[in-house]
């Protein structure tokens, strides 16, 4: 399905995303893979019990045998039979900066993954197109380090504290003041872990007798802030702005269920890019219904802040929206700021209320200095504040390398998910053999992706999902691209029936954003 | 002759027809009617209420209208000032300006300035940078995660560690990986929010016993027994939990380890130990309370402690059986989807464990100095000491409530204030009230560290017994 959309005015810009569909033949292979594994698995199962196969996995203390067992045998079978075989393509070891290109610890499995054990051996050099470093402040020298070895050595690394009782520094209110100028709302405030920023406020902000509207696609952290809130969640369709319509309207005709009470708020939570699609929200559809249905509107900006827009400020500035009209605005520090930590931004009234009933801000210990630090430098650096062009160079960069990466893998062949705009690029492998061969290959090939498979996408669809950075040079992106089509040869990956005519390679200017593709 | 068959067929039926009994021809005929009926008639919908008129709806959408997105918050909302502290919250402090002697951060063992441990965070920060841009799963994981978790299960003797990036995290993702609906859960009254929101993330039975009292614990646990027996199908596969911390956040006292082992291998239950404060602090060793109470490490299941306190960093670790933590790499949310720790606060974590393996008298010295001001905080006018002669992280609550808890709460902050202006850093404790299970009563919290000076305890015992009778009479 294919979606240009210029929705009457209210989309200042094409709005290009497309999913295409699975292609029957490999649908059906992709079953038959699965079923081939579940039928061994369960062969392998029966040789452990009868005790024909050695079993290793870890098992429980003799004088606890007659405890009830903490793990259901059928919970375990993915993990011991199928994840188990592809283990190596996850957590990978690395010894350096998560830059553009990264060493990594060789390690080897002499029993078809249960163990591994370490070579000694470093990879130098491998292309990394897995960690979520969008404007390419993993760094380990410039301006940022140098100022976060500074105040490292004058605050030391820890707080020991909790924000309301002494752990508040100047520098913590330093980085809220930048922070709230940066996204233009009135006030924000800054958390320690961007997964706990939504499953210790969203609990605050909505209880019981509210609604919540949420994506079918939303994070593990913003699933759970909404369960732990009390309040009653529905879910509409990924993206789809009549299932989100259709649920506002039965939820204030109706109020809530049997009561038939009114709803006491609603609030609708969506993602500014989806990493697992690849996806930008349709925000201005969004907004308008959220203003039609007197709604509220939490906007989890953690993958696009900074790398959508023409001056990274998210995906508020990409559509050309006024960031008032987004009541509570989060996103996190972790992928285009190279720290760590969250942030919530919004009106004043809305930040005093969370500094004081913020689960985070009475419980938790507050940010390390040195990370406060590296935020308020990068961020300096992308508002231009620190006196050079960098910051803006780096959004263009990311911009460019989005658009040439997807545009030269479309033409490959690939079924490429997701927007036209987003730096988060899913290419579909579908067949469980492949995601593990893929991440293999690759490796090989020195180059780092990251594949993902059940349960974090559907069954069938599972992906390769690569993640640009500014600090990625062309020739890096041709090499990269170059290895994807011979492994893509080899794997036979190329599934798409739709083939782009290349474009003239047109050198890209200041008027990337104006001009609209053809 | 097949057609002769046919009609031979033919005249059987109807023969049949005739011979049937007239309550059968009825009883079929009925039901042929009701099929052919239920065939035609039109689908049920079971919430068919749209008895509104889109006219209707239009109307309803027009006139609802929402509470605000959140209530308006006082300006003097004792919670919303903050202190704003400039420089390091280290040993001497500079909170609002003045300068202080902090007895408010967890720093017990004064690992916050320590040259050694900063030192080491500034070399991994010139190796790897600042942040890890991504989870563990994907190219997260560096070397001194992996060195760090090695460290603390040596450390610890345990064979396997897992550590997340934040402390509050630690517990919260703990408890609901292993309990899930359907599964019981014995946790003490007393337990910090963390170990609250986890139990409310699993979904379980919680069954809160009072305070560090075995004889209700037990009691519930019989009761738990006899239920079993009248169904002992769903026995064999709920899961059971015991949840209790070392050194109490909200009371400042110590669980009894010893009987909860007992009752663990009476009634067949597992146990989960937060050791946050005690971690660093109780032990020879500072290996926590099985170390205070000599207990077989194996015994405890899992021990969740954070690194916030005694080490000084950030983020907080799971020890225990690699049985028991493996499980924790697929199914701790807040391990598997969040970013991993940043490696310069890893490294200080490090650094900070050799400096305890070195120096194994400093957790003599740390109780030593909390016994003395124990002794001296006795018998102030209006307050009383509450918490056990070797916790760092003593309570002082009012000795009689003065009316409500708000006027507890501002009386107690004079009382903190009186000692913030003479160069004593204190701070109240902090709840959500109306979160909280048992919300402890308003108390001013005394942390004890060690490089806290013998006068400076002192100074500190004899400010809070003017303040106390200056502001209390």
């Amino acid at each position: 399905i294919n979606h240009i959309v210029h929705n009457g005015g209210l989309y200042k810009r094409p709005f290009n995303e497309a999913f295409e569909e699975t292609p029957m033949l490999v649908a059906v292979l992709t079953y038959v893979g699965y079923g081939v594994l579940t039928l061994f698995g369960y062969l392998r199962d029966f040789m452990r019990q009868w005790k024909i196969e050695k079993c290793q996995n870890a098992t429980e203390r003799e004088e606890q045998k007659d405890f009830v067992p903490l793990y259901q045998d059928f919970e375990n079978f993915y993990n011991r039979n199928l994840y188990m075989r592809i283990r190596d393509s996850w957590n990978r070891p690395i010894c350096s900066v998560p830059g553009a290109k990264v060493d990594m610890m060789e390690r080897v499995s002499h029993d078809y993954n249960w163990t591994f054990t370490y070579t000694g051996r470093v990879i130098k050099g491998i292309i990394n197109m897995g960690s979520y470093n969008y404007l390419g402040f993993a760094q380990k020298s410039g301006a940022c380090q140098e100022a976060a070895a500074k105040v490292l050595s004058q605050y030391g690394a820890g707080v020991c504290s909790t924000r309301q009782e002494m752990g508040n520094l100047d520098k913590h209110e330093e980085l809220e003041k930048l922070v709230a100028r940066f996204l233009g709302v009135e006030s924000a405030m800054a958390y320690g872990m961007g997964f706990a920023t939504n499953s210790m406020n969203i609990p605050a902000l909505v209880g019981k007798g509210c609604l919540i509207l949420s994506d079918e696609l939303n994070h593990a952290s913003l699933v759970l802030g909404a369960r732990l809130s009390g309040a009653t969640i529905r879910i509409f369709k990924h993206n789809n702005m009549q299932s989100l319509e259709k649920l506002l309207k039965d939820a204030i005709v109706h109020g809530q269920p049997r009561t038939r009470r009114p709803w006491k708020k609603i609030l609708i939570l969506v993602e500014g890019i989806y990493s697992m699609e690849g996806s930008i929200v349709r925000l201005p559809e969004v907004i308008a219904l959220k203003k039609k249905y007197k709604s509220y509107l939490y906007l989890d900006e953690a993958h696009s802040i900074g790398a959508l827009g023409p001056n990274g400020r998210g995906v508020v500035e990409y559509f050309g929206l006024s960031p008032e009209d987004v009541d509570v605005m989060m996103g996190t520090f972790t992928k285009s700021f190279g720290a760590a930590g969250g942030y919530i931004g919004g009106k004043k009234e809305l930040i005093d209320y969370l500094r004081t009933y913020s689960h985070s801000a009475v419980y938790a210990t507050s940010m390390s200095p040195p990370v406060v630090e590296q935020i308020i430098t990068s961020v300096k650096c992308i508002m231009g504040e620190d006196g050079t062009t960098v910051g803006e160079a780096r959004v263009q960069q990311l911009a460019e390398n989005t658009r040439y990466f997807r545009r030269r893998l479309k033409e490959m062949g690939f079924i490429i998910y997701g927007n036209e705009d987003s730096p988060v690029v899913p290419l579909m492998l579908y067949m469980p053999a492949k995601i593990g061969a893929f991440g293999r290959e690759m490796l090989k090939r020195n180059i780092g992706v990251v594949v993902v498979g059940f349960p974090a996408t559907p069954i069938i669809e599972s992906r390769a999902r690569f993640c640009l950075s500014a600090a990625h040079t062309k020739e890096m992106l041709d090499t990269a691209l170059k290895e994807i089509n011979e492994v893509g040869d080899l794997l036979q990956l190329k599934y798409s029936r739709r083939r782009l005519v290349p474009l003239l390679d047109r050198p890209f200017d200041e008027t990337t954003y104006e001009e609209t593709e053809d | 002759a097949a057609g002769v068959g046919q009609q031979w067929v033919l005249v059987e039926m109807v023969q049949a027809f005739y011979e049937a009994p007239a309550y059968h021809l009825i009883l079929e005929g009925i039901l042929i009617l009701w099929i052919i009926r239920l065939l035609f008639s039109k689908t049920y919908k079971l919430q068919e209420r749209s008895d509104l008129t889109l006219k209707e709806k239009e109307e309803l959408i027009e006139e609802w209208q929402p509470e605000p997105l959140v209530p308006p918050v006082p300006k003097d909302h004792p919670a919303l000032n903050y202190n704003i502290v400039s420089g390091p919250p280290t040993h001497i402090i500079t909170v609002n300006g003045k300068e202080c002697i902090n007895f408010a951060s967890f720093n017990f063992l004064g690992l916050l300035n320590n040259e050694k441990v900063k030192s080491a965070a500034q070399a991994s920060l010139k190796k790897y940078g600042v942040g890890t841009c991504g989870p563990r799963g994907f190219y997260g994981t560096f070397d001194v995660h992996l060195e760090l978790e090695e460290r603390l299960a040596k450390f610890m003797r345990t064979e396997e560690a897992i550590i997340y990036s934040y402390g509050f995290a630690t517990i919260a993702s703990a408890i609901p990986a292993y309990s899930k609906r359907g599964d019981i859960v014995f946790v003490d009254e007393a337990a910090c929010f963390a170990i609250q929101k986890g139990l409310q993330a699993s979904r379980s039975n919680i069954k809160l016993f009072k305070h560090n009292d075995m004889a209700d614990l037990e009691r519930l646990l019989k009761e738990q027994e006899t239920e079993d027996q009248k169904n002992p199908r769903k026995a064999r596969v709920t899961r059971r939990f015991i949840v209790v911390e070392g050194l109490y956040m909200n009371t400042g006292d110590i669980c009894p380890l010893p009987e909860l082992i007992k009752l663990k291998y009476k009634y067949k239950v597992r146990i989960f130990l937060e050791e946050s404060l005690s971690f660093g602090v109780l032990g020879e060793h500072g290996r926590g309370i099985t170390e205070h109470f000599g207990i077989n490490i194996d015994d405890i299941d899992l021990i969740s402690a954070n690194m916030e306190n005694s080490l000084a960093s950030i983020g907080g670790f799971c020890c225990g059986r690699s049985f028991i933590i493996d499980h924790q790499r697929l199914s701790g949310q807040g391990y598997c989807f969040s970013a991993s720790l940043p490696p310069l606060l890893a490294a200080a974590a490090i650094e900070a464990l050799n400096i305890m393996e070195d120096n194994p008298d400093i957790f003599q010295t740390l109780r030593a100095k909390c016994e003395r001001i124990h002794k001296a905080l006795q018998g102030i006018y209006g307050l009383k000491v509450v918490g056990e002669s070797f916790s760092p992280a003593l309570h002082l609550q009012l000795e009689e409530s003065y009316g409500s808890r708000e006027n507890d709460v501002k009386l107690l902050k004079r009382v903190v204030d009186y000692c913030m202006n003479s160069g004593i850093a204190l701070t109240q404790a902090r709840y959500l009230e109306k979160e909280e299970k048992c919300l402890p009563p308003p108390s001013i919290r005394v942390v004890v560290t060690v490089e806290q000076t013998e006068q400076e305890l002192d100074k500190a015992a004899s400010l809070l017994k003017e303040a106390a009778q200056s502001v209390l009479n």
